[in-house]
């Protein structure tokens, strides 16, 4: 019994963190219509930006997080207004080669600076180990995870539907032609959307390197992962891949843990399922366009 | 018009010459080494401490052997067996290398075999390490190791000191399998039990499941072998999942303790027990210089795969003073067969029956030496063949 909830903790801790890595990814393909596959870039920049912070530097790991969500948000914006500006309007098909070369050239610039092992964020004493709360062995850097992504989640959610900001993306994505004509500053809302889901990506590639481990071919490796979350999701709301995420997480978690002969393939499987049984994702609305 | 094309054309005319010239004197005097290893991908580590590595030895030791100038011909193939093989054929066909050296991983120096066959170019494989790789041409000689040396080593280890129940943790590919059946052999054999065993995805994001698992089944040890890369993140979630304090070791083949990687883990790592051919903190005068001399060249410790490399060029050196400068294939085989010499890893020799290396395997465990983490050895296993073979 023990051991079940120790599994269903580490499967909610691991699927909050891809919750925060694929969130971004969320936005910019279901909300502005871009297939971003370079999003796991900006993740990696955040990975790297918070370990040369705590490792050369010194800052500690609490303050290194959110300076690595600025950074990787800074240089979202920066992208964002010098190259994708200028795709959003092409095809899709435009937009992955694109974004799939920007992949191809974040890993080698990445492999040139900082080398191609694996490196590690040092982590402060009191994130290390496990504590027993009743018998269930409570891991306290997927403990932090769990809080600092709940708390996340509720803040985007309530971004989205509960403030101006909200309601103006929403309706610059609805109809640009509309929502500009009403004054809305379409572009403006579109690029600081973009930072925001760059940023996520960072923090959540700072705060996964502990548990995914960090080298110049992350983007690569966990691209399929975010892809996952999203279509089985659904790309419309934040609540979709936000379930999406803890049920993919709980699956593979158990999957591994329970089968492990299959366990890799667990987490496909069910993928495969429910896209059969939804295809436009478990709360995908039927394409309105 | 007319003088400028002339002036062309004579230039042209004297360059080609040269040109000829030049490869005429190269063509006598100068032995070319064509050294294929990756330099980028995920194992481009392996090739840039086999680079650094030779790179270092002929610095030391000058860049002429009996009278022949040494050329190094630098190649990166990424890892992928295609490359080698094109690059492989570029060097032999076009440079006209006389040997070819490197190969990062085990179906890289499988593509360059049948070409060294063909060329009789000598093929010195300086980091592969499945135990096959020798038997795929009469003309590959391997300095790195094979995982059966190692992986034996630690079962009969195991065995001896009271560790009777194992739980085996190994990555899902063709090294991992090697290293699990040779440690199961030999730890069975002794008496031993396996009571879990779990093959990891090779692209695993995360261990927690399977290090659960682990955990659950309570045995005396854990035996692993993750590939390099993945060692530190795995030493971090054991220690992470408290592992180490329920009294589980983990035991394995020294490349999950890579050098290079080591002292990254930090002290969740302290007390692994692993076998293996190579540690930095090997205490032998050859082994200080040697590793004062790369730390001061690259400012980085240097890993099993440095001393492959080393090892290597050293090997080709010694072979050429031998022939006295000649540089064909057969008698640089010939030569190769039997040669023995102190490493920075301690004694070594190539079998001249197998053409493989010969050497000790140590049994070390990880602990702090002024502030940094070391493999101290502890135990020697004298003169170790590759257990592949010695079976037949």
């Amino acid at each position: 019994m023990t051991t079940l909830l120790t599994i269903l903790f580490d499967g909610v801790a691991y699927g909050m963190l891809l919750f925060v890595l694929s969130s971004g990814l969320a936005v910019t393909l279901g909300l502005m219509n871009f297939v971003n596959l370079a999003h796991g870039a900006f993740a990696m920049a955040g990975g790297y930006i918070c370990a040369v912070l705590v490792n050369k530097s010194g800052v500690p790991f609490f303050v290194a997080l959110p300076m690595a969500f600025i950074a990787s948000a800074l240089i979202g914006i920066v992208m964002e207004q010098t190259l994708y500006k200028h795709l959003y309007h092409r095809s899709p098909l435009d937009q992955v080669l694109f974004t799939i070369g920007l992949v191809f050239m974040a890993v080698t610039v990445v492999d040139y600076m900082m080398g191609s092992s694996q490196i590690f964020i040092h982590l402060p004493a009191m994130l290390e180990g496990q504590f027993n709360i009743f018998g269930v062995g409570v891991g306290r850097y997927r403990l932090m995870i769990i809080v600092i992504c709940g708390l996340l989640t509720l803040g985007i959610q309530l971004t989205l539907a509960n403030t101006r900001f909200g309601s103006r993306l929403r309706a610059a994505v609805d109809d640009p032609r509309a929502a500009s004509g009403l004054g809305i500053n379409v572009p403006q809302v579109f690029a600081l959307t973009f930072a925001f889901g760059s940023g996520l990506a960072g923090l959540g590639g700072a705060l996964g390197a502990e548990i995914l481990g960090l080298d110049p071919y992350f983007p690569l490796k966990f691209m399929i992962y975010f892809l996952i979350v999203v279509t089985v999701g659904g790309s419309q709301t934040i609540t979709g891949p936000f379930l999406a995420s803890l049920l993919l997480g709980i699956a593979d978690v158990a999957g591994k843990y329970y089968v492990p002969k299959l366990g890799a393939f667990v987490i496909y499987t069910v993928m495969i399922v429910i896209l059969i049984w939804r295809p436009n994702g478990l709360f995908g609305r039927v394409a309105q366009r | 018009m007319f003088i400028r094309r002339n002036t062309l054309l004579q230039t042209a005319a004297a360059g080609l010459l040269l040109g000829a010239s030049a490869f005429a004197v190269q063509a006598q005097d100068t032995v070319k080494i064509g050294l294929i290893v990756p330099m980028t991908g995920g194992q481009a580590s392996t090739g840039k401490q086999i680079d650094n590595a030779v790179k270092l030895y002929m610095q030391q030791h000058g860049d002429t052997v009996a009278g022949k100038k040494i050329e190094v011909i630098l190649k990166d193939d990424a890892a992928v067996p295609d490359n080698t093989k094109r690059l492989a054929q570029e060097l032999i066909v076009n440079d006209k290398v006389n040997i070819i050296a490197g190969f990062g991983v085990t179906p890289a120096a499988f593509a360059a075999a049948p070409l060294a066959t063909q060329a009789k170019v000598p093929e010195v494989v300086m980091a592969a390490g499945t135990s096959v790789i020798t038997e795929k041409s009469p003309y590959i000689v391997r300095t790195s190791f094979t995982l059966g040396q190692s992986s034996t080593i630690i079962g009969d280890w195991a065995v001896k000191n009271g560790i009777k129940k194992v739980a085996t943790l190994t990555s899902d590919y063709a090294p991992g399998h090697d290293a699990l059946k040779f440690f199961k052999d030999h730890f069975t054999a002794g008496g031993g039990q396996i009571v879990e065993e779990v093959k990891v995805p090779l692209a695993n994001p995360d261990f927690a499941p399977f290090l659960q698992r682990m955990k659950d089944a309570k045995p005396d040890a854990m035996f692993v072998f993750v590939p390099a890369g993945q060692g530190g993140n795995f030493m971090k979630q054991y220690a992470e999942r408290g592992l180490d304090k329920s009294g589980i070791k983990v035991i394995g083949p020294g490349d999950v303790m890579d050098d290079d990687l080591l002292n990254g883990m930090g002290d969740s790592a302290l007390g692994a027990v692993t076998a293996h051919i190579y540690s930095a903190a090997h205490p032998s005068q050859v082994n200080k210089d040697f590793v004062a001399a790369y730390k001061k060249a690259y400012n980085q410790r240097p890993g099993f795969m440095a001393v492959g490399g080393y090892d290597g060029i050293h090997l080709i050196y010694a072979a050429l003073q031998k022939t006295g400068g000649k540089a064909d294939g057969d008698s640089l085989i010939a030569a190769m067969k039997g040669m023995a010499w102190e490493s920075p890893r301690g004694p070594i020799s190539i079998d001249p029956e197998t053409r493989d290396i010969v050497q000790n395997v140590y049994i070390r465990k990880v602990e702090k030496v002024d502030g940094e983490l070391y493999n101290v050895e502890f135990e020697t296993f004298k003169d170790v063949k590759d257990p592949g073979k010695t079976k037949k």
